[in-house]
């Protein structure tokens, strides 16, 4: 196994590791956790492809790109988290209504 | 394709008109809504322009920068494009006209909204003239994220949840989405959309990357069954900002997957195709049913929603065949029709919640005294929702059952006609009331003329697309997005 | 736009505009609201008078603005249309008075007449349709126009009629966008045109046809209350009395049997029709209408029900007549499309003096009444005797020729069916007749008012006689020109021509 293919599964296993907290929990907190580690697995795989083939540099438009999607989650997980912070202080849960227990 | 023809650069306005809205809607918040409306009018502007430039010199594509693919940011406008924008255009004037009445001047609600709401729409415009798949990702993401924080302003408990439920599935969506984009990237070495159609092919990792794009666009569009976020963020959000995200936003993200359909994904999906179709009937079916249950009339409007993008994904089984360019005009017009419609219904029924107070429907008979206009705009609002004639949602259905017949598939003429039987169930549900006779007067608010007239405006323009069809038709045409002379092809 | 572009425009202008205007008026502005009325009525019953002197006269009247891809809206007066155009518009204008006076002091006044309007737009809009899509616009529309008009009184069970009126319409309207849309994709054209469209299609397509037809059919038979679709029509009769009127006499039930009219002579043709075998089982449909509504009809006590279902079996006159495939019998149906018009409207603006002046519903109420109300039951026996078919009626020359058709086309068991029906509808009419007429009246009436010199208010009684006047002079003046009977001589010449 190269070293490109073993960044791609690593990955994808953190994308598919994401998917799962992201529909096994219900605080609200985990959740945006598990969004960000499936963003994580996938900037890794974007990372991995940018190495093209053997003894030539890295591509540089898929650091680019995660650079741009870093930020654009980074946003995201900021949104999330005000949005957590208020549900938590009108509700007093950090869940979402129909979904009570852990 | 050719660099801009000649004149203005309207395309770069089009996107920077509302940006510039956005910051000063912010700078300024005292001055918010006098911002927000300028903006609105140079934008309006804008598009126009844009749209005659398409129709004299056909598609335009500008080079951000002038650097180009496959490191510059391209922006480009083929009738497609154009129609999307159109659609945006006009249901964002006339929103904006109806949010200067919605909300109270410098309010925490007005100051949260001009700037979010402009912000929205630039990254709408943005993303209907993206000509790369990265830099979709990244409009459709600040759409979304606008979308969702325009979902919060009330800041109740009900819009907060909604909100944050709309977040987490629409990041799911997104990353889905984004996960595709890597794996063609790393396939071909290219994010341009016509590039890239020229390369892909039915390899497994195509596949993968289309299976992953389809299931986050189909997640972003409520398609049924991934529809359960949208009915309590739309109904919990303020009256145009539920317009809004009904009538455009989940249209983005359709318009989106049809633009990859057509250009992107390796030809011919049947299989995704038929799934795409027997999921947007069970969409038209159940979408009707819930709305039939509903106890609140802006849930009740949100279900029919679910239901109406139902019809968008029938164009998807019809594409494989030689009926193509008449099945996706049929969808776009659908589009442009239920923009409308939905529009007009969701203002009606923030005035009339408004007005009454409440919106629980078992205690809005009679309650027409008040706020007698935006029952009217509601019930013609559901002419074009029923499908009637001669509105907008009639000749879309009419184009579609024709793509329907002319492909052999004459099956899927049936949720075509039967989803308008369900859709007059639940629009009468709720005209049914207005004939109730006059409830308990005193109890009732005014509202302003301009928010009745723009749901009234809204429903009336639903109505009379239906005369308009041939010139939609006809814009779309520019560029041939579909493959064919849509408007010929018809025939 | 030239000028004869311009008329079938105008002429549904003359309702429409006025409608409109009247939405937007105050409660209590009476005068205006009338004004606006009569002088809609007037100018719709002076332009279509005139576009009927055109149309005899060899003139084209026809509008058309692209709608869809090859398909556009289109508005034209032919001879079939101005029949039915004239029809509506003399009974427009009596409806209109007669409600009126009958409204005068109840609520929402602006908005029933408003609605009244677009109704009435409607039907002159499915009168001069050009093509299927067109018809099925206007048909809609006065689905629609209509519903607001049944449940205008808002209790309970005028919302559940409108409900159950709906329920069918709407299904009604769905099924037939099916057949016209299949209809489209097949055929490539949806224009009306004397002898039909799709004569070349029969060979490669039996099966399609048939099945278009029967969509078509029960899309059209919803309104026109074939057996089993009539369902609506007895529960819409908590609706006042003028739209009772309207809905059985013009607007829906006839909207129904105009489109099968349409259907059979200019969509199908009639010799295709024959060829394809669809017209048998629609006559037999018909016939087993005819005798079923006759049926319950009789087992009805309440006036309006039973007029009802008198008219679930007499619309289907029309239909049979179409149906039997030969000149002379649709000559007859055609020609019941007024003749039953007339009669019926008589009937109910009738039942609607007796409603409103006694208080009487019930037939068994009726006892001695054409003493109390001498004028309104001389209509009505008029009304009814045309209805069992007595000579000079209007009534008998339907059923005569009707017989006559038959038996020219060789179906001699239409004649079965004609005369039970006939001793059916005297059967329920007779005894009200001489319950009226020469039983003592009750004690006191069930809630009797009084006006002034005549025995009801004027605009009541007026409309009422003039109907009724008018339904005896088609019946004595059959053989002149421009009677009904010579008119549809005119339409089934123009289907038969060969």
């Amino acid at each position: 196994m190269t070293a490109t293919m073993a960044y791609a599964t690593a990955g994808i296993g953190l994308f598919v590791l994401g998917l799962y907290a992201l529909s096994a929990y219900t605080h609200l907190l985990r959740k945006v956790i598990a969004l960000n580690i499936m963003a994580s697995g996938i900037f890794l795989v974007f990372g991995a492809i940018a190495h093209r083939a053997p003894g030539q540099g890295a591509d540089p438009v898929p650091h680019a790109l995660v650079i741009t999607g870093v930020v654009v989650a980074v946003s995201a997980t900021a949104l999330a988290l005000a949005l957590m912070l208020r549900i938590q202080a009108e509700t007093g849960q950090p869940r979402l209504p129909d979904e009570t227990s852990d | 394709m050719e660099t801009i023809a000649s004149g203005q650069p309207w395309i770069i306005w089009a996107v920077f008109s509302p940006l510039v809205g956005a910051i000063f809607a912010f700078l300024l918040p005292r001055h918010a809504s006098l911002v927000g409306c300028l903006a609105a009018l140079a934008t309006s502007g804008a598009i126009l322009g844009l749209v005659r430039q398409v129709v004299e010199f056909g598609p335009q594509r500008y080079l951000l920068g002038g650097w180009g693919a496959p490191l510059g940011v391209d922006l480009q406008a083929d009738g497609l494009s154009v129609v999307m924008l159109l659609t945006a255009g006009v249901v964002g004037a006339g929103v904006t006209v109806y949010a200067t009445g919605y909300f109270q001047r410098s309010s925490q609600a007005a100051r949260a909204f001009w700037p979010l709401w402009l912000w929205l729409w630039t990254a709408m415009n943005a993303l209907f003239l993206s000509a790369d798949i990265f830099n979709l990702y990244v409009t459709l993401e600040l759409l979304s994220l606008s979308a969702v924080a325009l979902v919060a302003v009330s800041g109740n408990a009900d819009a907060l949840t909604g909100a944050m439920r709309y977040l987490l599935v629409s990041l799911l969506g997104s990353l889905s989405y984004l996960f595709g984009v890597v794996l063609f990237y790393g396939a071909h070495g290219t994010l341009d959309i016509a590039l890239l159609g020229d390369l892909t092919g039915p390899s497994p990792a195509d596949w993968v990357a289309t299976g992953l794009m389809i299931t986050g666009l189909a997640i972003k569009s409520a398609l049924f069954p991934l529809h359960f976020w949208l009915p309590p963020a739309h109904a919990a959000a303020p009256a145009p900002v539920s317009a809004l995200l009904s009538a455009l936003v989940v249209k983005a993200s359709f318009y989106l997957l049809l633009r990859l359909w057509l250009d992107v994904f390796p030809v011919s999906t049947p299989v995704a195709g038929q799934l795409l179709g027997v999921l947007g009937a069970a969409a038209i079916v159940w979408g009707s049913l819930k709305a039939l249950r509903q106890k609140r009339l802006k849930l009740l409007v949100a279900y029919s929603t679910v239901a109406q993008l139902g019809y968008l994904f029938l164009a998807f089984p019809l594409a494989s065949t030689l009926a193509a360019a008449t099945a996706w005009s049929g969808s776009v017009m659908f589009i442009v029709s239920h923009a409308l419609a939905k529009t007009a219904m969701f203002l009606a029924a923030g005035n009339i919640l408004r007005s009454v107070g409440h919106d629980r429907i078992a205690e809005l008979g009679g309650a027409q005294r008040s706020a007698t206009l935006s029952w009217i705009a509601f019930a013609i609002a559901g002419i074009s929702i029923m499908g009637l004639p001669p509105s907008g949602g009639f000749t879309a259905k009419w184009v579609m059952l024709q793509a329907a017949f002319a492909s052999g598939q004459w099956w899927w003429s049936m949720p075509i006609i039967g989803g308008g039987l369900l859709a007059a169930a639940y629009v009468f549900r709720i005209v049914a009331l207005a004939f109730a006779p006059i409830g308990a007067p005193g109890t009732s608010k005014s509202v302003p003329k301009r928010m009745e007239l723009a749901a009234l405006g809204f429903a009336v323009a639903a109505v009379m697309a239906g005369f308009a069809t041939l010139q939609i038709l006809s814009l779309l045409d520019s560029g041939a997005p579909f493959g064919q002379i849509g408007a010929e092809a018809v025939l | 736009m030239t000028w004869n572009a311009a008329l079938p425009l105008l002429v549904l202008a003359s309702s429409l505009v006025p409608g409109l205007i009247i939405f937007c008026l105050p409660e209590d502005s009476k005068r205006t609201r009338t004004l606006l009325n009569l002088t809609g009525v007037g100018l719709k019953l002076a332009l279509v008078a005139f576009m009927v002197w055109g149309v005899d006269q060899g003139a084209r009247y026809e509008i058309r603005l692209p709608l869809l891809p090859g398909l556009d809206f289109v508005l034209r007066a032919d001879a079939l249309s101005m029949f039915f155009a004239l029809l509506s518009s003399i009974l427009w204008l009596a409806t209109t008075v007669y409600a009126i006076g009958y409204l005068e002091d109840s609520p929402n006044r602006s908005r029933f007449f408003g609605f009244f309007s677009l109704c009435m737009t409607a039907t002159l809009g499915i009168a001069l349709s050009g093509n299927l899509v067109t018809f099925l616009l206007f048909y809609e529309l006065l689905t629609l126009a209509t519903y607001p008009l049944v449940v205008h009184r808002g209790t309970e069970t005028s919302l559940r009629a409108g409900r159950v009126y709906l329920s069918y319409t709407v299904t009604g309207g769905v099924v037939l966008l099916a057949g016209i849309a299949w209809l489209y994709a097949l055929a490539g054209d949806l224009e009306f045109t004397a002898q039909g469209f799709v004569a070349g299609l029969v060979n490669d397509h039996q099966t399609a046809l048939v099945a278009i037809f029967a969509l078509l059919i029960a899309g059209l038979g919803v309104k026109a209350a074939l057996v089993p679709l009539h369902g609506w029509l007895p529960q819409a009769m908590v609706a006042p009395a003028p739209v009772s009127a309207l809905l059985h006499a013009v607007a829906v039930v006839k909207a129904g049997a105009f489109g099968i009219v349409r259907v059979i002579h200019d969509v199908y043709g009639i010799e295709t029709a024959a060829q394809l075998g669809v017209t048998a089982p629609l006559a037999a449909l018909a016939s087993a209408t005819i005798v079923y509504g006759s049926l319950k009809a009789l087992y009805q006590t309440d006036l309006k029900r039973r007029l009802a279902f008198s008219t679930v079996s007499q619309v289907s006159y029309i239909a049979l007549g179409v149906a039997i495939a030969g000149p002379v019998a649709t000559i007859g149906g055609i020609a019941h499309l007024v003749h039953q018009g007339l009669m019926k409207v008589t009937l109910f603006f009738c039942a609607g003096n007796l409603a409103e002046t006694l208080g009487i519903r019930d037939v068994t109420e009726m006892r001695g009444v054409g003493r109390r109300m001498p004028w309104t039951m001389a209509a009505f026996t008029l009304g009814a005797f045309g209805m069992i078919g007595a000579p000079p009626m209007a009534g008998f020359f339907s059923k005569w020729y009707l017989a006559s058709g038959a038996l020219e086309a060789g179906q001699a068991w239409v004649l079965v069916v004609l005369i039970v029906s006939s001793l059916l509808n005297a059967a329920y009419f007779l005894p009200v007749l001489w319950t009226a007429w020469f039983e003592d009246p009750a004690e006191a009436w069930p809630a009797e008012r009084f006006y002034g010199r005549f025995e009801t208010a004027t605009t009541l009684l007026v409309p009422t006689v003039c109907t009724a006047v008018i339904s005896l002079a088609v019946g004595l003046f059959a053989s002149m020109p421009f009677s009904p009977l010579q008119w549809a001589g005119l339409v089934a010449s123009l289907e038969y021509q060969q």
